[in-house]
């Protein structure tokens, strides 16, 4: 898969509130679905179905225990997916910081045109 | 060097990407630092090892504008587009769309700069606006894949000039 599509299998897994507090749990520890189910208002089955929409975007897999079969957060996508702005805004942190070399050097050729006036009116 | 704002970058709908930043600076200077072609040259640049080569700007509605970058590969990657609003020196709105390099993004995009001047420093807004959330999100991963493909060459620079054993 590319990139840009791995990154929108990521951002449509994390574009659920369920989705992203199951993450938040997982991030705290392995856990069967009957624990990430627990907090919320929704059946098992329904948290089964965010559970593999969550497994196929890679950010989690399931453990081998035939019982349990506990989930585990992945780490890999979601770096990509703070990578994903993170480039972004290193480039054009990039830029602004050559325009604030710019601006600097703007000010100081106006600070002297001024001087240069002032000494001509007097 | 001196940095005097932190760059928020925000997504705030599926379309959008939104950047604000400070500047220790006059708004008109910035104005002027944003419209001037040769000025412009001197910091639009993206990713380490582009330079802007061609800068055309034409600052009036209607008016048009052609950016076009190198790499020291010789991939060049352009930009153009056409002027909408122009109101100096606080606001500009113009359409942009890349003519090869960026394959990532498709159609026009709407950008909207605001330049708002308090005690002495400016504040600048850019949004853009994507004719979709894939050309959006194309672009921003775009920008990674240049990101990591600099950090490659740089990584094979090291390797050469370290000895082998």
């Amino acid at each position: 898969m590319k990139l840009s599509q791995r990154l929108d299998t990521t951002f449509a897994a994390l574009a659920d509130p369920t989705r992203r507090a199951i993450l938040a749990r997982l991030a705290s520890g392995d856990a069967s679905v009957t624990d990430l189910a627990r907090p919320f208002a929704m059946s098992q089955p329904a948290i089964s179905k965010h559970i593999k929409v969550l497994e196929r975007a890679g950010l989690i897999s399931r453990g081998r225990d035939a019982q349990r079969r506990p989930c585990r957060i992945e780490a890999k996508p979601l770096a990509e997916a703070s990578g994903w702005l993170e480039s972004y805004r290193r480039i054009w942190e990039s830029n602004f910081q050559r325009l604030d070399e710019l601006l600097d050097e703007l000010k100081t050729q106006e600070e002297k045109r001024r001087h240069t006036k002032r000494g001509d009116q007097r | 060097m001196k940095s005097t704002g932190t760059l928020k970058i925000t997504t705030p709908t599926d379309r959008e990407i939104v950047m604000t930043r400070v500047f220790d600076a006059a708004r008109h200077m910035v104005w002027e630092a944003m419209s001037k072609p040769e000025l412009l040259k001197q910091w639009l640049l993206g990713p380490p090892g582009w330079s802007m080569v061609v800068c055309e700007n034409d600052l009036r509605v209607h008016g048009t504008f052609r950016h076009v970058w190198r790499n020291t590969d010789g991939t060049e990657m352009a930009m153009r587009g056409v002027y909408h609003e122009v109101v100096a020196p606080e606001r500009v709105v113009r359409t942009e769309s890349f003519d090869f390099g960026c394959e990532a993004q498709s159609g026009e995009q709407l950008a909207t700069v605001g330049l708002t001047e308090q005690a002495g420093r400016t504040i600048l807004t850019l949004k853009v606006l994507y004719p979709s959330k894939e050309a959006r999100d194309g672009t921003i991963a775009s920008g990674m894949e240049h990101g990591v493909a600099a950090s490659y060459d740089r990584l094979a620079e090291l390797l050469a000039a370290t000895p082998s054993r």
